[in-house]
């Protein structure tokens, strides 16, 4: 088989990716080994392939990793272990502020103020008689001018009271409540 | 040839990369950028060489492994991960240039009869390059300005083969072209950056590489 240098042009490609049946690759080769120009067009094309299949072709700019990085954190979904991490923590939180309300229940042994100014009354002697209105939210000692509703009143202990979420009124009650 | 993707023929390392994606695909997403690490260069210049713009490429990199981590319950373990990531790279890349060529009146695409054969205008003896002429900045500067002035088609196709060294069919799947216009394309890519960069090798190509803007030496 004898190829001119066109062919040789057309296949030096293929020829480089040693995809040739032999007889052609044969013929090719003889050819260039006789022809200057096919020799420097055969060469010059190995040497591209050479030059720009390096590494060090592959250049990125100063930062790109950060930035890539950054990008994928900004938008990673929240993994398993992330998540049961999370989980874990959000669980342990719970139980802890359970407990902690638990043992706050227990030891003051009245459920939430009925007024968010309200202070606890832990200071009142818990068997004094006190007194409160029916729609009112906080006891007073007897006589007191803020008695709410006076002709609906209900006289029972200060214990009684705070279980039943009523908070020591601030002025007739002052010197039992703590400062601060 | 040189390059990452022949380093994943080490099966040390193809079991890795299995396990690192089977952990991922179970939640474990915070390894995936342990699984691309060694991929960023080859995803941001497979963008690079198609949109011949750095701002771009570097969006386009950044969503393309954006999209893989999306989608990586898609990836099929018939093809390497690197092949898969350079598909979707090449993909997004194509995307964001048919997006700005719609916004541009002027047609970027490339007429040239591709079936025709080629013919070198340079037969300037070429001597061995050594491999460390690249590490002179303004060797690979040139290099990459020769390839920019390749029209799209070429360069696609010369960047998938020969700097990702992805195979013939691989890249034919990547572009969805068929093998023979793979090997067509990259035969005039080749010889035609062989002409843009031979003379240099005289002595005297960077003035041949100072093309005025759009316009080409063949």
């Amino acid at each position: 088989m004898v190829v001119n240098c066109e062919e040789v042009w057309r296949e030096i490609s293929n020829y480089l990716e040693g995809e040739m049946e032999p007889g052609l690759r044969l013929a090719l080769e003889e050819h260039i080994r006789g022809c200057q120009r096919c020799t420097a067009v055969l060469d010059g094309t190995r040497n591209v392939v050479q030059l720009y299949g390096d590494e060090r072709m592959l250049e990125v700019p100063l930062g790109f990793s950060q930035r890539l990085q950054h990008r994928l954190d900004e938008n990673m979904p929240r993994s398993r272990r992330g998540f049961l991490g999370w989980m874990v923590a959000a669980t342990a939180a719970v139980l802890v502020a359970g407990s902690i309300e638990v043992g706050r229940s227990s030891m003051l042994s009245h459920p939430e103020l009925r007024s968010e100014h309200a202070q606890p009354g832990a200071g009142v002697p818990p068997d004094m008689v006190v007194v409160v209105s029916k729609d009112g939210k906080i006891f007073h000692g007897h006589g007191c001018p803020f008695i709410h509703d006076k002709a609906h009143v209900e006289t029972l202990t200060a214990r009684e009271a705070m279980r039943e979420g009523y908070a020591p009124c601030v002025r007739c009650m002052k010197q039992y409540l703590t400062v601060g | 040839m040189p390059g990452e993707g022949t380093s994943l023929t080490d099966p040390a390392k193809q079991f890795n990369e299995e396990m690192l994606i089977r952990r991922i695909r179970e939640g474990e997403h915070d390894l995936f950028y342990e699984l691309i690490r060694p991929y960023e260069r080859r995803v941001y210049s497979a963008a690079l060489a198609i949109l011949r713009n750095e701002a771009d490429a570097e969006d386009v990199a950044q969503e393309a492994v954006l999209k893989a981590l999306k989608h990586i319950r898609q990836f099929r373990a018939e093809s390497r991960f690197s092949t898969w990531l350079i598909q979707i790279t090449v993909n997004e890349a194509c995307m964001r240039i048919r997006k700005q060529q719609a916004q541009s009146s002027e047609p970027i695409i490339d007429q040239q009869d591709e079936e025709g054969n080629y013919t070198p205008r340079d037969f300037a003896d070429w001597r061995e390059i050594p491999s460390e002429t690249l590490e002179r900045k303004e060797v690979r500067e040139m290099l990459a300005k020769a390839l920019t002035s390749l029209s799209e088609k070429y360069r696609e196709v010369f960047v998938l083969r020969d700097m990702q060294h992805l195979s013939i069919e691989e890249t034919a799947r990547a572009l969805g072209i068929s093998t023979a216009s793979v090997k067509t394309r990259l035969m005039r890519a080749r010889l035609m950056l062989r002409d843009l960069l031979s003379p240099g090798l005289g002595g005297n190509w960077s003035s041949k590489l100072s093309f005025e803007k759009g316009t080409k030496p063949w």
